[in-house]
């Protein structure tokens, strides 16, 4: 009798476990759904506010609340990559972009290009693209927090450099390619030795930082 | 219960070493830099050779006026030492200082990203501080600071990761395990430029051109009293401690020595206050370099010897295994 009951009680766990309810609301999945909201906030006003430097700092908030959202499904290893590169190395060198211009306090009124909707549009096609994609890949896959962390460095590696090789191998490639660019652009016509500071500066920022001071020169 | 009491009694200890160690370094940097210099330094308050200076210096500090710049963006302005000083204070929890399980404040997987990332964030403080407080002087140092943080982010991480290659794990508990004590000179290389790296992004002489006092005042804190000012000062002393133990960590062994399953902890703070001694001496004895010089030294200097010592690592692991 007792084991037929635990076998309902087995059973009705193994029914639960996969289909967890389109709103089982665990803490984790709260704290996640709230990190989300607060996220997305601070990406409006990255791209709203009229202050240039507080749109550079209203996207430190963003990038550090997508950090927090990969540490909360268990990806330790992209949450600090992602805080190391974007936090500390993509902010800082926007911003020593925003103070070598004009970045004056208070409101920049000529900041706006005037090419909101397409901005608009692009942005919305985009996360639509991404959603879909996401969506579709996924769709009802649910991670288990309880069973160890499966966004390990170890776990992350092995399928970095064990399954996705190529495009690991491509993509390194391609910032190669960028930075090489980046390198040629800032050179000027002619100019065979240049100075002690164009080189300083054209070098500044490693694989990640040249490409994005070759657009900024423009 | 018992996990929250643990929790709790970690945090304080944590919070105690990061209000007390700064301090020692701090009174330490009075003491030491005198002498060399043929001074006496501080010898009045409390009593014996002055050991109260900086609780005296912090009484002072708390007492002056908290003056924001009409012109400055007054909550950047206001934020600026807390983003500074904060990320130091998270550092300390993955730093393990003893060979035991419970040695560390929270064990973190990919330990060496989480130092390295959450450090990086540290300077932003300085710019905050650059830009908002509306002060050319302030705007340059701020400048400078990026400019360095930039050249020298990079050579850190390399020889992190060449640590972390030859450990195999990058989780500083783990590669404590792994520490044999050939990795010291094997690492050697790699360890100095780490520490010289760390000395540039904590803008510590010789590498202090963002806050050179007879250029640009006292760069992006030029604008700051009172304890915001401390606040900035503190973050500069903590960031001392933090380089000092990530390099012992890292490269000469942390807890390992004579005795180590008693006396690891000991260990840790031995090699962290010599390193600590180093900073100071080298703030005695080399001249500021320009700001040029710098952005050189990093990019024909340190980027190509830890590019070497990676590749060193690489062919010795290789060898060995």
């Amino acid at each position: 009798m007792s084991s037929a009951v635990q076998l309902a009680a087995a059973t009705g766990h193994g029914l639960a476990a996969p289909g967890h309810g389109f709103l089982s609301p665990t803490g984790v999945e709260i704290a996640f759904l709230l990190v989300g909201l607060a996220t997305l906030g601070a990406a409006v006003v990255t791209v709203t506010t009229r202050q240039l430097v507080h749109a550079a700092l209203w996207l430190v908030v963003t990038l550090g609340g997508l950090a927090v959202e990969y540490l909360l499904l268990t990806a330790e290893f992209i949450a600090w990559v992602q805080v190391l590169i974007y936090v500390g190395s993509v902010v800082v060198l926007l911003l020593f972009g925003l103070m070598l211009t004009k970045a004056p306090i208070g409101r920049s009124p000529d900041a706006d290009s005037g090419n909101r909707p397409a901005a608009l549009a692009v942005a919305l096609a985009a996360a639509a693209a991404l959603v879909w994609v996401v969506v579709d890949a996924f769709r009802t896959t649910w991670i288990d927090l309880d069973k160890g962390v499966q966004g390990s460095t170890a776990v992350s590696g092995e399928s970095l450099f064990r399954h996705w090789v190529l495009p690991f191998e491509a993509l390194s490639v391609l910032l190669l390619a960028a930075l090489v660019g980046a390198i040629v652009l800032s050179r000027r016509n002619g100019d065979t030795g240049g100075t002690s500071g164009t080189t300083g500066t054209g070098g500044t920022g490693g694989d990640k930082g040249a490409p994005t001071r070759g657009k900024e020169k423009r | 219960m018992n996990d929250v009491l643990d929790v709790a009694l970690r945090l304080l200890a944590l919070l105690l070493a990061f209000l007390v160690l700064p301090l020692l370094v701090g009174q330490t940097e009075h003491k030491v830099m005198a002498h060399m210099q043929g001074r006496l330094g501080p010898m009045y308050a409390g009593g014996f050779h002055g050991w109260a200076q900086l609780v005296a210096d912090g009484v002072k500090f708390a007492q002056k006026e908290d003056i924001v710049p009409n012109g400055a963006d007054r909550r950047i302005f206001q934020l600026a030492p807390a983003v500074a000083l904060l990320p130091y204070l998270l550092v300390l929890i993955a730093i393990p200082v003893g060979p035991a399980e419970g040695a560390v404040g929270q064990f973190v997987d990919a330990g060496i990203f989480f130092v390295l990332a959450v450090m990086g964030v540290g300077v932003l403080g300085s710019l905050m501080a650059g830009w908002a407080s509306a002060n050319k002087f302030s705007l340059l140092g701020g400048l400078r600071t990026a400019a360095q943080l930039m050249a020298y982010e990079l050579p850190m991480l390399l020889t992190a990761a060449s640590v972390a290659m030859a450990a195999g794990t990058v989780s500083l508990p783990g590669i404590l395990d792994a520490f044999e004590w050939w990795w010291v000179p094997w690492q050697i290389v790699g360890g100095v430029v780490f520490f010289t790296a760390g000395l540039a992004e904590l803008q510590r002489p010789p590498f202090d051109a963002p806050v050179a006092d007879s250029e640009i005042i006292f760069g992006a804190y030029t604008e700051y009293t009172g304890l915001r000012f401390a606040l900035f000062l503190l973050a500069e002393y903590a960031g001392i401690v933090i380089l000092c133990a990530l390099t012992t960590v890292l490269f000469l062994g942390g807890w390992h020595g004579p005795f180590a399953d008693d006396l690891g902890w000991l260990w840790t703070l031995l090699k962290t206050a010599v390193l600590a001694f180093v900073v100071i001496w080298l703030r005695v004895t080399y001249p500021r370099l320009r700001e040029d010089q710098i952005q050189r030294f990093a990019w024909t200097c340190l980027i190509p010897l830890s590019l070497a010592q990676i590749a060193l690592t690489g062919v010795v692991k290789v060898v060995i295994s």
